[in-house]
């Protein structure tokens, strides 16, 4: 039996290619139509993986032709997009797959969740057999120890992720915190979104346009407030989303000192992802003031992808450890299948001996 | 065979210190179980230790400042222990064993276990005061080592140069909320300390007093700027600092001189 996977991804094709690819065929259909004995298809928004066990070869055109939405053209068009791995190599590439190592933003852990799930479906349908269901349980066990035993999904790769995490170390659980939105712009209505998505209930939010806020205190079950009264709320808050168009700085030393005297033992957390900014960068000198605007997001962004970047090393390594493991051990249940079937064909064949 | 039992809690001490080093210049920190263990294991070490000593001297085992550094040392491991898990600090482990290793590590190599010629009476109320004293001390030092994790993360929030052992550390407030309850802790307990030291029945040297009193006062003004919200938290996490070296240096002072110059 050979394990082999066919397939493309971000590193060998564009958006619009792996479009001419992504979901038009279900595992049980790689199965009848390119005479595998076992298949699944993982797709995702950067690849589109076909991984399957056959006894005879199945060509890497026969693949992409039942992948392809319009046969012959596409497929022919985009033979060179298309990679293949067979037996170790094969095994190897789902495990940095599934390990997160091969994608777009390394460490994202949202792979796996994929891998799963187009396991679970090829299971339902009877696409995956025993060889399959070795090879990506293995894979799940891969990429879990990957996760415990590096720091390969440390940190937060986008704005959004790092303005909430930050809030997190600061603050520990955000549940109880008080987060006022300035300027309603669709920045910090994603900001918003993340922070409520972690447990924030007190959002305020505050515009020049009163409908606008109105609006998207709606949207995130946040409350509107006058724009009159924002600097009032800084007394009360925890957290300060703020994303005007102004042209001058809204928050300084001066103006923010006095808001801070009567919270010196809560910090300050200011997300300014406005461009002018809002806020004085001097006020992160102030004592409990965290002041990031979106340079510094994005600086603690590729901070985290630079230390993720630093463990492939140590992730590679656990992953060369399985395979030649995994490999001798699917050898070894290989060749006992292969003698139960001769076994098995000798027993058919005494009777027809006889008669002779 | 007392000192073998506390070189092997040194080394249990110095095998948590030399995984947090490994794992940190790996970049990779994982707050396991390996530091709690490790610390576990010296402390019961540490115990079996003071105990065999206190058995031979027949009284708490605070005779010298060999047995002081131990002790204190115990102490420090001791709160630790309490604080730590409860407080959900695993990372604190990382910062508690480099301070017990400096402690009985000095106190191993430096020739300060001198015996007294004669075998000290026992005096309840002196041995009282002076191991709640030292389990006080421990609390400080616990607030201490709270107060350099505060200042670290402080600076790296500050400065947004995140490093792997940032995202290892305790929320800003959550590590505040420690370092106000373990100065509360060391306070009462130092206070304690303080009392039953009048009831000791002995002459105290003034200049000991007078500094015990300050030392007492720095930790009394610390947790009065705290209440009145006079202080912000990095302050009070870097005179917590200020605070345990003071307190440290005023009991090598007491130590030292009650050794070279003992009271009849």
């Amino acid at each position: 039996m050979n394990l082999f996977c066919v397939g493309l991804s971000h590193h060998t094709a564009n958006v619009e290619t792996r479009e001419s690819f992504a979901g038009h065929a279900e595992s049980d259909c790689i199965l009848r139509r390119a005479g595998c004995a076992e298949a699944l298809v993982l797709t995702t928004c950067n690849r589109v993986e076909v991984y399957g066990a056959s006894e005879k070869r199945v060509s890497t055109d026969e693949i992409a032709r039942c992948l392809a939405r319009e046969i012959e053209k596409d497929a022919h068009q985009c033979a060179p997009a298309f990679y293949r791995y067979e037996g170790e190599k094969c095994v190897q590439h789902l495990f940095r797959v599934a390990s997160g190592l091969d994608s777009m933003v390394v460490g994202e852990t949202e792979i796996l969740g994929q891998a799963k799930k187009a396991y679970e479906s090829a299971r339902a349908s009877g696409a995956a057999g025993p060889w399959l269901h070795r090879l990506f349980q293995r894979a799940f066990h891969v990429a879990k120890q990957v996760r415990t035993r590096t720091e390969i999904t440390r940190g937060s790769v986008s704005v959004g992720s790092v303005a909430v995490d930050l809030a997190r170390k600061i603050f520990g659980q955000l549940s109880k915190r008080k987060v006022l939105v300035l300027g309603a712009g669709e920045t910090s209505e994603r900001t918003a979104r993340a922070l409520v998505s972690r447990g924030v209930t007190d959002l305020r939010v505050s515009n020049r346009s009163s409908d606008r806020a109105r609006e998207l205190a709606g949207l995130v079950g946040g409350q509107a407030i006058p724009f009159d009264d924002w600097r009032d709320e800084c007394r009360e808050i925890d957290i300060l989303i703020t994303s005007t168009s102004s042209e001058a700085p809204l928050l300084t030393p001066a103006n923010l000192a006095p808001m801070l005297c009567d919270r010196i033992d809560r910090p300050l957390f200011i997300i300014d992802i406005a461009v002018p900014r809002d806020v004085d960068p001097r006020v992160n000198e102030m004592d409990g003031v965290y002041l990031y605007d979106i340079d510094s997001l994005q600086s603690v962004a590729e901070q985290s992808l630079a230390l993720r970047r630093q463990q492939i090393a140590a992730a590679e390594a656990i992953i060369a450890e399985h395979v030649p493991d995994f490999v001798a051990s699917i050898s070894r249940g290989w060749n006992r299948v292969s003698r139960t079937a001769e076994r098995s064909s000798v027993a058919d064949s005494s009777p027809r001996t006889s008669e002779l | 065979m007392d000192r073998l039992l506390l070189i092997v809690s040194t080394l249990c001490f110095l095998a948590a210190v030399v995984r947090t080093i490994v794992a940190l210049r790996a970049g990779i920190f994982r707050t396991g179980q390996f530091n709690f263990l490790a610390i576990g294991l010296g402390f019961i070490f540490q115990t079996a230790f003071l105990s065999i000593r206190g058995h031979a001297l027949g009284r708490c085992p605070l005779t010298n400042l060999f047995e002081v550094f131990i002790f204190l040392a115990w102490s420090v491991a001791l709160v630790y222990m309490l604080v730590g898990p409860a407080y959900r600090l695993s990372l604190m482990g990382a910062f508690t064993a480099p301070l017990v290793v400096l402690l009985q590590g000095f106190a191993l190599i430096a020739p300060i276990d001198i015996r007294h010629p004669v075998k000290l009476p026992a005096n309840p109320w002196l041995e009282f005061h002076a191991s709640i004293s030292i389990i006080a001390y421990g609390a400080f030092a616990l607030a201490c080592i709270a107060g350099v994790m505060y200042l670290v993360q402080e600076r790296q929030l500050k400065t947004r140069q995140l490093h792997s052992i940032f995202y290892h550390l305790p929320p800003l407030t959550d590590l505040f909320a420690a370092i106000t309850r373990l100065l509360w802790l060391g306070f009462g307990l130092y206070t304690l300390g303080i009392v039953s030291g009048f009831f000791t029945s002995r002459p105290l040297p003034r200049v000991q007093v007078v500094a015990a009193i300050g030392i007492w006062m720095l930790y009394a003004a610390i947790l009065q700027g705290r209440h009145l919200r006079r202080l912000a938290p990095k302050r009070v996490a870097a005179l917590c600092v200020i605070g345990f070296v003071a307190a440290l240096t005023l009991l090598w002072g007491i130590t030292f001189s009650a050794q070279t110059h003992p009271l009849p």
